[in-house]
């Protein structure tokens, strides 16, 4: 590799040929500060447009200050990146920034969390020659969605949002639109986010340096459900959250904090406190099932089987096939999510058990996830308009839920889930990440299939942090190909090979979010720290191997539930409360130019 | 849900001439600006459903196409009037009284530039410099020039083209 001598700060430093200044410096210890830089290396995620400026340095030769993020190391050069000239360029631009910007921040969603607030505090900004009544600000509509708050006011045109959104997930819902004050990123024809092909991943919430994204806050909702004497409150968790809400609580990253979590939600009042990694492992058994079912007929010769078989737990994954290939819809599982499926459950099995009408339950779940807030309100997941699942919140959310209750975390002592709702096994836990639903899939489907245990539980092939993924497992003879993609930009490069007829996949697991569920947009904000996500990934498989029962299908409270309620996997009563259907939502833009 | 999907409605004709223009970039996303500068030179403006066709044949989001669209001043969503009027804002113009001009035709029609009146009768706009500096102030009705505008003769240029409706 060509290398590069130049001098930082003083400071000599080599570094590979095409390293940009900011990286070298970062390597030096050297911290400049940005603000639309976004880099999430180990997922291909990066948003450079070198638009903000705040991280202008000095070059020795060079007439005007060079942004550090976009521009490349040259041999020799000279660079001053804390210069009495660069200082006062950064507060200038800071202030520049500030002066269009809401200055509202104690009742900010992000107060505290922000990274423009962070700048304001590291130049120690106490006043701004730019804001007064000669000088103009921008004004958008508040626009609140099913899963997003969007407050572009506050929107510092980082564009981080717009990358996500294109680039990664090539979904296309977000543009920077206008020009001059009127400039903001926005949907097409500036229409409402719902119609829009968002499919409210919420990866553009997850990487909003300020508050202009953030997410439907259902906090205040939940917590009138536990006062109200009358509710019965049932709350689910799903996997990711339990290896990253300790992050909000000062925990290292990659804590597993299940027992806390647990406890932390007896102490809000919840009534029972139950596991969606249980209902992973009945989405196990029926997508299992779905499997073995469709490859059945398809190894008797049957060509018109659906195949390949894709998952469908993710909410913003059908949203996206939905809105993008809805020609494909006859391909996905039927099962809903796990979201979905404990909903269902909960009440109906569970309301009958303890004896609690529908309308007095209260289901709650805590979710790394944004896109479950839409999906709650799908009409399908709805009994006479009364929802399986009445408030989704982000772990995210339950965090604030936590603190402001005075309950202090870290100190908990571990409880257990309640029952009969919250046994689960390792193979549920692992669905927080990328390739885990399939890996849990195959573990099943492998012992049913050939009637014979499984020779290694561990199938380290489908895992990883690549966008997409193949394998081929041997299932006793039976070769079984194997796609996985998160990030759905990635999840686009495979089903157009299935448009195409060149894929020769036979089930394939897909994730909107980078990383998968660990990443998701109600995860703590990592502000483009990969390792945070890959500390999240060990914690997920070590929450696996610690698990006693690591087979779906052997948690002896799904085997319960079958015998008592369910009758068979894909049987009738299965098929009414824990499947669903698709829809084609292509052209839902609808055109409302009087907004 | 299905009921949200709704049909774009577009004359065949329109539809098939963007599509032509469309094919003539070779459907490359990086001739957006061709794309849109070829549509409206045809249509006089760019509407909606026309975004989303071109968005469809060049294989981008329609928020992009969008964005350029919103971008320049150029390009218009709003159809242009059967008499288009531009009063010139250049240097020449405008030190001559061109700014009063302009009021002058937006109190008569009742729009501001960029929009058009309800009838579609009218459509205002500014531009930069007819070539006829030594008229100025000058506005275009209809492709014909006004020179030596007063603000007193807008009434009645306006009156006139009333008249021939």
């Amino acid at each position: 590799m060509d290398m590069i001598k130049l001098t930082i700060d003083n400071r000599e430093v080599e570094v590979p040929k095409g390293t940009t200044i900011l990286k070298a410096a970062q390597g030096m210890g050297i911290d400049i500060p940005t603000l639309c830089h976004f880099e999430l290396n180990n997922l291909g995620v990066h948003n450079k447009p070198g638009g903000c400026r705040i991280c202008v340095v000095e070059v020795a030769g060079r007439r005007n200050l060079a942004p550090a993020c976009v521009t490349e190391c040259m041999p020799d050069m000279v660079v001053r990146t804390n210069s009495m000239r660069v200082i006062n360029a950064r507060r200038t631009v800071l202030e520049l920034i500030l002066s269009d910007h809401p200055a509202d921040c104690l009742q900010c969603a992000k107060n505290g969390n922000c990274e423009l607030q962070d700048l304001a505090v590291r130049f120690g900004i106490r006043k701004n020659p730019f804001i007064g009544p000669e000088h103009e600000q921008s004004s958008y509509q508040l626009e609140v969605s099913p899963s997003i708050i969007r407050d572009m006011n506050k929107c510092v045109m980082c564009r981080r949002c717009e990358t996500m959104c294109n680039d990664m997930q090539t979904v296309g819902a977000l543009s920077a639109i206008e020009r001059g004050f009127p400039a903001v990123v926005s949907t097409a024809f500036n229409q409402h986010l719902d119609h829009s092909p968002c499919t409210f991943c919420g990866q553009c919430v997850a990487v909003c340096p300020v508050g202009a994204l953030t997410e439907v806050d259902h906090t205040g909702a939940v917590l009138r459900a536990i006062v109200d004497p009358k509710k019965t409150t049932v709350v689910q968790v799903a996997p990711a959250v339990r290896v990253a809400i300790g992050e909000e609580f000062g925990m290292e990253p990659g804590t597993i904090a299940t027992g806390k979590l647990t406890a932390a939600l007896k102490a809000l009042g919840f009534d029972y406190v139950f596991d969606t990694d249980w209902s992973a492992d009945l989405t196990i058994m029926e997508e299992g099932t779905e499997l073995i079912g469709r490859l059945t007929k398809f190894l008797e010769g049957d060509k018109n089987v659906p195949l390949p078989i894709l998952t469908s737990c993710c909410p913003a994954w059908v949203n996206f096939f939905e809105h993008q290939f809805p020609e494909l819809r006859h391909l996905p599982s039927t099962a809903k999510s796990p979201q979905g499926m404990f909903g269902a459950i909960a009440k109906s099995y569970f309301a009958e058990k303890i004896n609690c009408k529908r309308e007095d339950m209260i289901s709650v779940s805590v979710m790394p996830c944004l896109a479950k807030k839409y999906e709650v309100g799908r009409d399908e997941l709805k009994v006479n308009g009364n929802p399986d699942v009445d408030y989704s919140i982000s772990t995210r959310e339950l965090a604030r839920l936590i603190k402001m209750a005075n309950i202090d975390f870290k100190s908990l002592p571990d409880a257990e889930f309640d029952s009969p709702l919250g046994e689960s096994t390792g193979a549920a836990v692992i669905f927080g990440t990328t390739g885990g639903v399939i890996e849990a899939a195959v573990r099943t489907a492998y012992e049913i299939f050939t009637k014979k245990p499984l020779p290694k539980i561990d199938f380290e092939e489908l895992r990883g942090l690549e966008g997409v993924r193949s394998a081929t497992i041997d299932v006793d003879g039976l070769k079984l190909n194997i796609g996985i993609a998160h990030g759905l930009g990635n999840a686009r490069k495979l089903l157009e090979d299935i448009k195409a007829g060149k894929s020769n996949f036979h089930a394939i697991e897909i994730m909107a979010c980078p990383g998968g569920c660990i990443d998701g947009a109600g995860q703590p904000l990592h502000h483009g720290n990969a390792d945070i996500i890959k500390a999240r990934w060990e914690a997920i498989y070590r929450a696996d191997r610690e698990m006693p029962i690591r087979k779906s299908h052997e948690n002896p409270s799904i085997q319960a539930i079958y015998k008592e309620y369910l009758g068979e996997p894909c049987g009738h009563k299965s098929h009414e409360l824990l499947h669903t259907h698709y829809f084609d939502r292509q052209t839902t833009v609808e055109v409302d130019l009087n907004k | 849900m299905d009921n949200k999907k709704i049909i774009i409605k577009m004359k065949p004709e329109v539809r098939e001439k963007v599509i032509e223009i469309c094919d003539s970039f070779g459907n490359n996303p990086g001739e957006l600006i061709n794309v849109l500068h070829q549509t409206q030179d045809f249509l006089g403006y760019l509407p909606a459903e026309v975004q989303e066709l071109i968005a469809e044949r060049l294989h981008m989001p329609t928020a992009k196409v969008y964005g350029v669209v919103s971008f320049y001043a150029f390009f218009t969503m709003t159809p242009k009037g059967k008499y288009p009027v531009s009063v010139c804002l250049g240097t020449a113009c405008y030190v001559r009284g061109a700014e009063k001009i302009l009021e002058s035709f937006e109190k008569e029609l009742g729009i501001k530039p960029g929009e058009t009146d309800e009838n579609g009768v009218f459509s205002l706009a500014s531009l930069r410099c007819v070539g006829a500096c030594g008229l100025a102030p000058v506005a275009l009705v209809d492709g014909k020039v006004f020179g030596r505008l007063a603000p007193a003769m807008v009434k009645d240029i306006v009156k006139e083209y009333r008249e021939m409706e």
